[in-house]
């Protein structure tokens, strides 16, 4: 067993695009959830109308990248907004249900064959990133970052992706120490009493959900970037449980709390990989085979996302006097 | 009160089997003999891929007489199966990735006399759409023309097929309400318990026990579950005062790990029950699947007897005030601990009984089978309004009729997206439901 390549390849997942995803969309979750307590269970969603709205005008209408990327946030705007009509009058679990069943419309509606010529039904859409690398200024070549190689394609989405994050990290903390952000917090605390302070809390509320769905479409984006390939399955409701899962790892009511929750997310579901495979490989492990490796480390990530909630629901970073339930 | 349980599981043990009634019919199904055939073959020559989960298939059938030994090949991603009908016209190529696949039929091996109709397509291309089993039909013989059914013929099979499909909802839905009425948590955990159903009768007749021990024992397992839920999980949690979001993210993380857990142990195939292909039963010139129609009988009497059982028993009293008011209900005397817990015991064997019925209607039993259907058990749930047990069947029912009549108009791999957004749009205009009371709502 190869114990260090195992470590490296988990040290690897800190810094890569995918980490960069997960921890934009948890990010986006905790403006949803952590800060102004709306729960959101279609993150999912949020990111397939990211993913599919930067994909489909590039493949279609050959649009110009940077109009993609407007229509692709545009989109999960609108989506927003036709979430929040009905809902946020109501009580949480109203919300709940609504928001994923909302994404898994998303995900039905571009799986549809009926659309195959659009969204390319369940085989997904490829090949419609060649104008993002196209802005890379990396001359091509063989790079090293600590003991990782990799060629500029990979940096360049690395710094992209992980920009992202910082810009995104910085807006969100901006946002929650400014009034709007007292106010959302109010309305986790006790929404009347906001309301009862003359706030239109039904407009705060769309606003934290407009702002939180912007993040995971961008999330959405950046998800495809080092794939060149958007593909329906990738967008089930497994994916915003994952998200959550990541969000409350790191701590829901904080900024680098996503962050740094994707990244141990990645690190761990990696490190348990790696450690699985490589004892079955050399025979410590007899009783199961590789692919059934790969399933318990999801039955780990459920029994972890139940720990997590019942003993420490503030996570790493989080204070337990802010969370979005007492 | 134990008398009362007691009858609820001696109906649930009697009815249960009759959905197997079909089991003494020898109908092979086309996985068992497809398989059959991969053992005997050369493993360089061409496979039909019976070891991959995803499938085409389809039956021959030449005015009635199932045609055997027909070549079909299924060709795509650089992968080619071919496979030749069985004894009873019914053939299957696994895949290994869902996808366009181009099938043709051989016509230089289909018996002498016999060719395909007029405006069938051969080579055609079938794609793959979410599910993971796809079928496609040669027609045969000279001059047929597509079966043109009457509008009216047409909608009463949607109908029918939607009612049960909808009945089937409705027991998993029910004991969804139960939960959420006396706990008041929404519980994501319930798609699972709806797979364990299906799963544990998998289990139990693969062991080679007779359907009619099989059934019940799974409903039995579902009841377990549920007992074995609300004592190791949930009693605790509600003693430490957790809140209703917690809870429901606790339950997402259960569902996840459940979910798993079924897969590590029962693999990501399609296995089918006993008895899961049935005969078609025409009644003019309507025709159903005969376990379409059973299940629909099923599940109306295991209903009823909820029902009754809410509404005529010390105990159904009991557990609609604790859902009402559970302070009030404990102060009045009534051991609120143990009608939660017997909600759990009865939800699990009904949601159990759901899947069992639900891997009949599909048909097939796989591991995200409860998955695919939380989310109509929860529009049946949320359309009649939360909480409501009269609510939950009826929502279940017309979430289940509007997804089998839509397909009327729309494509088959859009049906349920109809019922959601039904949810949706409902929820806009009367947020607490058909049934449900203004105060819920909150």
């Amino acid at each position: 067993m190869d114990f260090a390549n195992i470590f490296l390849g988990a040290l690897n997942e800190i810094i890569s695009p995918t980490t960069a995803a997960y921890a934009l969309a948890a990010l986006g979750l905790a403006v949803h959830f952590g800060y102004t307590g709306l729960l959101n269970f279609g993150q999912a969603g949020f990111m397939a109308v990211g993913a599919y709205g930067f994909a489909v005008p590039i493949l279609s209408f050959n649009a110009p990248l940077p109009v993609a990327v407007l229509i692709a946030l545009g989109a999960s705007a609108v989506f927003a907004v036709i979430l929040g009509i009905p809902t946020l009058r109501l009580r949480a679990d109203y919300l709940a249900i609504v928001t994923i069943a909302a994404a898994e419309i998303i995900r039905y509606i571009v799986t549809t064959n009926s659309m195959t010529a659009v969204t390319g039904s369940a085989n997904g859409l490829s090949a419609f990133t060649g104008d993002f690398y196209a802005l890379n200024p990396i001359p091509p070549g063989s790079y090293n970052l600590g003991p990782f190689a990799m060629n500029e394609r990979d940096v360049w989405v690395r710094i992209v992706a992980w920009a992202l994050v910082i810009v995104a990290c910085l807006l969100v903390w901006m946002l929650i120490r400014s009034p709007w952000g007292r106010v959302v917090k109010g309305i986790r605390e006790d929404e009347n009493a906001v309301r009862a302070l003359g706030k239109n809390v039904y407009a705060y509320k769309m606003q934290a959900l407009i702002l939180g769905g912007l993040l995971g479409s961008i999330a959405g984006i950046v998800f495809t970037l080092p794939r060149d390939a958007v593909q329906p399955a990738n967008y089930g409701t497994e994916l915003t449980f994952y998200l959550y899962t990541a969000l409350l790892l790191g701590g829901m009511s904080t900024v680098l709390g996503p962050v740094i929750g994707a990244m141990l997310f990645w690190v761990l579901l990696s490190l348990t990989q790696g450690l699985l495979y490589g004892a079955i490989e050399a025979g410590y492990i007899t009783f199961i085979d590789t692919s059934q490796a790969g399933q318990v480390r999801y039955i780990l990530v459920g029994v972890t996302l139940m720990l997590l909630m019942i003993f420490r629901p503030q996570g790493i970073l989080g204070n337990k006097k802010e969370l979005a339930f007492a | 009160m134990l008398a009362a349980v007691a009858a609820v599981f001696a109906a649930l043990l009697f009815s249960a089997p009759a959905v197997h009634a079909t089991t003494t019919t020898p109908a092979p199904s086309p996985s068992g003999s497809t398989s059959a055939t991969a053992e005997g073959q050369d493993p360089d020559g061409p496979t039909n891929g019976s070891e991959y989960s995803d499938r085409i298939s389809g039956v021959l059938r030449n005015a009635g007489v199932p045609l055997e030994g027909v070549k079909i090949t299924a060709t795509g991603n650089g992968y080619e199966g071919e496979t030749l009908t069985a004894a009873n016209g019914s053939w299957s190529i696994g895949v290994p990735e869902q996808g366009a696949f181009e099938v043709e039929l051989d016509e230089s091996t289909l018996p002498d006399g016999v060719a395909l109709a007029e405006n069938q397509q051969n080579p055609r291309t079938v794609t793959f759409a979410g599910t993971s089993n796809i079928t496609t039909l040669f027609l045969l013989g000279e001059g047929i023309v597509l079966q043109q059914d009457s509008f009216l013929s047409t909608l009463t099979e949607r109908a029918v097929a939607g009612l049960s499909f909808g009945m089937l909802l409705a027991l998993s839905a029910v004991g969804l309400s139960l939960i959420f009425g006396t706990t008041g948590l929404t519980n994501f955990s319930h798609g699972e318990m709806v797979t364990l159903g299906a799963v544990l009768a998998f289990g139990f007749s693969a062991l080679g026990l007779s359907a009619w021990l099989a059934l019940p024992l799974a409903v039995l397992g579902g009841a377990a579950f549920g007992y074995l839920q609300d004592g190791v999980l949930w009693k605790p949690l509600r003693r430490r005062g957790t809140g209703l979001v917690p809870m429901m993210i606790v339950s997402i993380g259960l569902a996840v790990a459940v979910r798993y857990t079924v897969l590590f142990f029962f693999g990501g195939a399609m296995q089918q029950l006993p008895g899961a292909q049935s005969p078609t039963l025409e009644f003019g010139p309507i025709s159903i699947p005969r376990n379409t129609l059973i299940s629909l009988f099923v599940s109306l009497a295991v209903i009823l007897i909820i029902a009754v059982l809410l509404l005529r028993t010390r105990i159904g009293k009991a557990t609609r005030a604790v859902a009402d008011n559970p302070s009030l209900a404990a102060a009045s005397g009534i051991d609120v601990d143990r009608v939660i817990r017997l909600v759990w015991v009865t939800g699990g064997a009904l949601a159990a009984m759901g899947g069992i019925l639900w891997a009949y209607y599909r048909p097939g039993v796989s591991f995200n089978m409860g998955q695919q259907i939380l989310l109509l058990i929860f529009a049946g749930v949320t359309l009649g309004g939360l909480g409501t047990v009269f609510g939950a069947l009826v929502g279940s029912v017309i979430v289940g009729l509007f997804v089998e009549i839509s397909t009327i108009w729309l494509d088959a791999d859009l049906k349920y997206v109809g019922a959601l957004v039904i949810m949706i749009l409902v929820l806009l205009v009367r947020p607490q439901g058909i049934l449900g009371r203004r105060e819920r709502i909150g």
